[in-house]
């Protein structure tokens, strides 16, 4: 499987990645070359296999419902770049 | 516009807040209404370095929900990352369940205004974190955002798309909303987004078997408005349609102001969400003795209350489906119609007065300033001939203006019905006396008039008389 520019753009702007147009057509040959493995992958049989959700082979452990955090608002405030009442301020989301 | 050739397909998807006291991944609080972000922790933020726990309670509540729509629990199901870029989700994904969910295919009974039952099938319901509030007013240019939310366990419930009209979907989604508080694992507050309904709407020509393509409708947040909004959406489509269009699929947003749905999002940026198992989480394992002791405490559901309901006390399907809507109406009826002989006068004073009286004033059965002790109370003095049906009604309005219980507004009023048939023929006489003419009239064959007499011998009584006993003296006396 070979990506196209357009693919690569594509993907690169779900990740939110900036990317030079120079850049693209080397993103897309290594791109395909990872895509290329998998292919491989794809050929090893896995008829009796299940899939694996997780490398570790445990479950998950559950904890209690009970609050144990405390208000901690403006310590984690100090690094925003812009608050105000209280809130994150971002710019504006319309929808 | 008509509906003529169309068949209608909706699909619901319903987001239910759990209502645990802490976060499905953190120990913050989930309590609503707090001020902005003073219940979101490191988890919640999605800062480096930390690491979701799962909340027992959360897994607890959603497989009994699974068990509660007979439903298959999965014995292991998988979180994964959902990935979206928004300012509400601060890590950049949502923790959500995709290929594995907890709980499986299951079905909700539906009953149409007509009486007629219909099953929906629920494809599946996940677990999931909600993400947090934008706030677009009172920021200037900017926008706030509020992340107490952030991390709130929710599972979204997706039905199959089998509801063909908006009054089923909201038969749909009463019937949901109901379960989940018999359960207690949600409020259902819908103004406080407990509750939340996107709708999934397409038309196709009648008849045919594949599905025409659809939008979704967001931001449903009352009953009316699911109804409103779908029927918008449905006569918008057939519209574009029957015009030569074409039906975008797309997501859209309704405005309760105008009762229509607009475009929310483009084709352009059509999800591509990227899914796959968060390795922060291990797999979630349920073993069947978890599950038998949730299915020894499930307790009993809307259908069968229902069901029992129309046996033990004799009542009708409709009003039996009534009063099991809640667990809290239903828990009020059968209260008051333990403490009293009839249960059916119950049954019509919880959903004719009371009924009315709540609504009037707004109040939740809760919140009823007459207990459903007192409420016994006042059907018992019915029963034994105290009061009339009538001035039972006068008494109740002032039990409901805090005058006390039956007894004391009774007393307090003189209220106490005459049954005594000595003093009742007394009365009886005068009236009769006193008006030879209509008594003529009636002698004559005219038996309207017999109307006449009851209404004076209670207007002489002050509506005090047992009305059986007037019948039967004035009956007596009039035949001469």
């Amino acid at each position: 499987m070979s990506l196209t520019p357009d693919e690569v753009k594509a993907v690169a702007h779900l990740a939110r990645l900036a990317l030079d147009d120079a850049d693209v057509p080397r993103y897309a040959t290594e791109l395909s070359s990872i895509l290329q493995l998998v292919d491989e992958l794809e050929k090893a049989p896995t008829d009796n296999v299940s899939p694996m959700a997780h490398p570790l082979d445990l479950s998950q452990r559950l904890r209690e419902d009970q609050v144990t955090e405390t208000d901690q608002r403006e310590l984690f405030q100090e690094i925003a770049p812009s608050t105000g009442d209280g809130h994150y301020l971002v710019p504006p989301v319309i929808e | 516009m008509s509906m003529q050739g169309w068949e209608v397909v909706i699909g619901l998807e319903v987001h239910v807040q759990l209502k645990t006291r802490s976060k499905i991944f953190s120990g913050a609080a989930t309590a609503y209404g707090a001020e902005a972000n003073t219940q979101a922790c490191a988890i919640d933020l999605g800062m480096p370095g930390v690491l979701p726990v799962l909340n027992r309670e959360a897994v607890r509540m959603a497989a009994r929900f699974g068990l509660a729509i007979d439903a298959e629990i999965a014995p292991r199901s998988v979180f994964a990352r959902k990935h979206y870029f928004y300012p509400d989700l601060p890590k950049g994904y949502q923790i959500s369940q995709y290929e594995l969910p907890i709980v499986g295919k299951g079905h909700l009974e539906i009953t149409l205004e007509d009486g007629s039952a219909r099953s929906i099938g629920v494809t599946r319901a996940h677990l999931e974190e909600d993400a947090g509030k934008s706030v677009h007013e009172g920021f200037g240019k900017a926008s706030g955002i509020d992340l107490n939310r952030a991390g709130t366990p929710l599972i979204e419930v997706v039905s199959e798309p089998e509801m063909r009209s908006a009054k089923e979907a909201v038969a749909y989604l009463k019937k949901l909303h109901s379960l989940v508080r018999y359960l207690e694992i949600c409020d259902g507050n819908m103004q406080e987004g407990s509750f939340r309904c996107d709708a999934n709407v397409s038309v196709r020509p009648a008849g045919s078997s594949e599905f025409g393509t659809r939008t979704e409708t967001k931001n449903l947040n009352s009953f009316r408005f699911v109804e409103k909004a779908i029927n918008f959406e449905i006569e918008r489509q057939i519209d574009v349609l029957e015009s030569g269009g074409k039906v975008v699929q797309e997501t859209r947003l309704y405005n309760p102001d105008t009762g229509e749905t607009r475009t929310m999002r483009s084709k352009e940026e059509a999800n591509d969400y990227r899914y796959f198992p968060d390795p922060d989480l291990l797999p979630v394992e349920l073993d069947a003795a978890f599950l038998d002791v949730l299915r020894a405490e499930l307790p009993e559901l809307p259908d069968a209350k229902a069901a029992r309901f129309q046996s033990e006390y004799g009542l009708s399907a409709e009003d039996a489906a009534v009063l099991t809507a809640s667990r809290e109406l239903a828990d009020y009826f059968e209260a008051a119609a333990s403490r009293v002989k009839d249960a059916k006068l119950a049954a019509n004073w919880v959903l004719s007065e009371l009924g009315g009286y709540l609504n009037r004033d707004d109040l939740e059965i809760t919140e009823s300033p007459i207990s459903s002790d007192a409420l016994a109370g006042l059907l018992a003095r019915i029963e034994d001939n105290t009061i009339s049906g009538k001035i039972a009604k006068e008494v109740f309005e002032a039990m409901w203006s805090g005058e006390g219980d039956a007894d004391t507004v009774i007393e307090a009023r003189g209220l106490k019905q005459i049954t005594d048939a000595g003093a009742i023929a007394r009365i009886v006489e005068e009236v009769i006396a006193a008006n030879a003419g209509q008594v003529e009239q009636y002698r004559a064959g005219k038996e309207k008039v017999f109307g006449f007499f009851v209404g004076q011998v209670m207007k002489a009584t002050q509506g005090k008389a047992n009305p059986a006993e007037v019948n039967r003296l004035l009956k007596e006396k009039l035949q001469g």
